[in-house]
């Protein structure tokens, strides 16, 4: 069996974040394979570390050239090679899952790991759209996966806990915190991504459409008072918040 | 029409279905706000779901009775296609985050998710949300029918209108459920539901143990009335149970207070709490990042600040 892997590009979290025009201006972040992404690697990887027949491990990623470097770090994780479909261009997920879907059936795919949920966008939707076109169920949150023949069975978060579940290949499962602890690329292996295939595609290839526009983004900040109380002489800190919370921000009786 | 698919939970309406409702009558767009009720033995739903909408659809069918993504899906599209609804919203719950993509795809149509505000512009829809870990606000639009999550506690819950809506039974052609529920485990937290909360006490790694959880945490909570939140670090450890979870992937909230107890303030935190109307902070660190969105903040040790804190209040 084949799995592909998504892998986007994301500002680090800590990163400063701009706005210039209507988006968001990345220009000088520091940017990182987002840590979802990190998880389905390393699932798949760990998926053929277990003895499940896996073949090839293949990574996608839709993005600018800059994507590149996410793509090598899941090759230096140990993915078998990428594919990068590089455009400027932002798509939405609905749209983006046309390209999943389309490699996916190009290369014999019968599991696809995707994030749950990105630290840019959060749009939890780019698995469970290409898993609609694919016509393959779809397994969210998940926090434990085994495979075992053509059998996935594992655990993720519902609305209100968490189930245990088991479907049948092909799938889509998105990942979240808890699934697993990704590795480290090593030096030898950085290198040895190096000589590993990144496969260029043209997005008019696909015929991309996009769905949805940006019309504006703001950063939002609320001021706030920032009034800080010295803690040394608890009763006396413990009476002044006290008093500001019910005179000043009204907050309790 | 406008096609919302109700939230519910054990046999009655869910608030979010209520603020849904809110969202279709400000999203500028035309035609009666429809409500389908999906589930089984649903009838108390419907009634409740007929006194906010123009009408009701209900889908009462044994096949129904749990949640399915394929199913739920399935069933949404079909509702929209032979209504012709050009705007269907679905919650922004795990589940509807989870169908919702699926629906866009049916429809061949665009998706806009988790929208805090809804708006028209001329024949787009226009959708507000919050990206890159709620730093930023973002408008989006599209054209035509489109799909749309909602964000639970972004709009005010609909009230009941002077004459109910009709209700009318529907019929659908349903998939067999291709994933298999083998197990479940429900996770509740005991308090006031955090999203309606006007206070919340949140406690982080900082609060030291289970035990002082409770002691500190709740402790205040009750002295004051507020509902409990936790960190990630301290739903990891097993402290606290997930529902109680506040940042990216837990909850989102905006109390009127958010006192938050040995919590360094880390972005996914930050995430889902830093729309609180104000933001009270206790740590021994007065570097904690939790203090430059503060509006009030007690550099000291727990141990000692929140009894004070327990003790001044009962007064
Ligand atoms: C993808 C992803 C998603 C995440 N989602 C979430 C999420 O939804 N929610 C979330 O909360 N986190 C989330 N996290 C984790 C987040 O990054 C932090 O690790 C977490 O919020 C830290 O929790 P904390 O503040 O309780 O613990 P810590 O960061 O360990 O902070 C403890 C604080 O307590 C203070 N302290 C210690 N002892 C005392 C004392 N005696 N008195 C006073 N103060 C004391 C310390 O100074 C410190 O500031 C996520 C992380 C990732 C990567
Ligand atoms: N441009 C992209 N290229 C490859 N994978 C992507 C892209 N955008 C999103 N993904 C994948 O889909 C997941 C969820 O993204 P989203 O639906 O945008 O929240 C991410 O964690 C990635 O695994």
């Amino acid at each position: 069996m084949n799995i592909l892997t998504l892998v986007r590009q994301v500002p680090d979290a800590e990163a400063r974040i701009k706005i210039s025009g209507q988006t968001v201006d990345l220009e000088g972040a520091t940017l990182v394979i987002d840590g979802m992404d990190e998880y389905g690697v390393e699932e798949a990887l760990r998926l053929r570390e277990s003895g499940a027949p896996v073949e090839q491990i293949i990574a996608l990623a839709v993005g600018p050239k800059k994507v590149e470097d996410a793509l090598r770090t899941a090759l230096a994780m140990g993915v078998d090679r990428a594919i990068h479909v590089e455009t400027d261009e932002k798509y939405d997920a609905v749209t983006l899952s046309r390209v999943v879907a389309q490699v996916a059936q190009a290369e014999n795919v019968t599991l696809i790991l995707a994030g749950g949920q990105e630290t840019d966008w959060d749009s939890q939707a780019l698995g469970a759209a290409s898993a609609e076109r694919l016509g393959w169920p779809q397994l969210t949150w998940t926090n434990e996966l085994k495979l075992d023949g053509d059998t996935l069975t594992g655990r993720h978060d519902v609305d209100d806990g968490n189930e245990s579940f088991s479907a049948t290949l092909p799938a889509v499962v998105t990942t979240q915190q808890g699934l697993n602890e990704p590795r480290y690329p090593t030096l030898p292996n950085i290198m040895k991504a190096k000589k590993k295939e990144l496969r260029k595609d043209d997005p008019a290839a696909y015929q991309l459409q996009g769905k949805v526009r940006s019309v504006n983004a703001e950063i939002q900040t609320r001021a706030r008072r920032n009034t800080m109380i010295d803690g040394k002489d608890p009763q006396a800190a413990a009476q002044q918040l006290l008093e500001l919370l019910r005179n000043e921000a009204k907050v309790i009786a | 029409m406008i096609l919302i698919v109700a939230e519910h939970t054990a046999g009655k309406l869910a608030k979010s279905t209520l603020e849904m409702v809110t969202a279709a009558r400000e999203s500028g767009r035309e035609g009666p706000v429809t409500l389908l009720v999906l589930g089984q033995n649903v009838a108390a739903v419907a009634t409740e779901a007929a006194a906010v909408a123009d009408q009701v659809l209900v889908a009462d069918l044994p096949q129904l009775a749990a949640y399915n993504a394929e199913v739920w899906a399935a069933a949404a599209t079909q509702i929209a296609q032979e209504g012709e609804a050009h705007t269907i919203i679905i919650g922004g719950s795990r589940s509807g985050r989870e169908y919702a993509p699926r629906v866009a795809v049916k429809l061949d149509a665009p998706y806009l998710e988790d929208a805090i505000a809804l708006g028209s512009n001329g024949a787009a829809l226009q959708a507000q949300r919050y990206t890159y870990l709620a730093r930023v606000t973002e408008t989006v639009e599209a054209d035509g029918t489109v799909v749309v999550t909602v964000k639970p506690g972004s709009f005010a819950p609909a009230a009941p209108a002077a004459t109910p809506g009709e209700q009318y039974d529907v019929e659908l052609d349903l998939p067999a459920p291709r994933v298999q529920v083998t197990g479940r485990s429900v996770e509740k937290s005991s308090r006031v539901a955090l999203t309606e909360a006007e206070v919340i006490v949140t406690g982080g790694r900082g609060v030291g143990s289970t035990e002082n959880f409770t002691r500190y945490v709740e402790g205040l909570a009750d002295a004051i009335g507020a509902g409990v939140g936790a960190t990630r670090a301290v739903v990891d450890a097993g402290w606290r149970p997930y529902a109680e979870q506040v940042g990216q992937t837990g909850k989102t909230v905006q109390p009127k207070a958010y006192i938050a107890l040995g919590v360094s303030g880390a972005v996914q935190h930050l995430s889902g709490m830093g729309k609180s109307k104000n933001i009270i902070a206790i740590n021994k660190d007065a570097e904690a990042p939790i203090f430059k969105v503060a509006d009030y903040g007690i550099v000291g040790d727990i141990n000692e600040i929140v009894p004070a804190l327990i003790e001044a209040s009962r007064k």
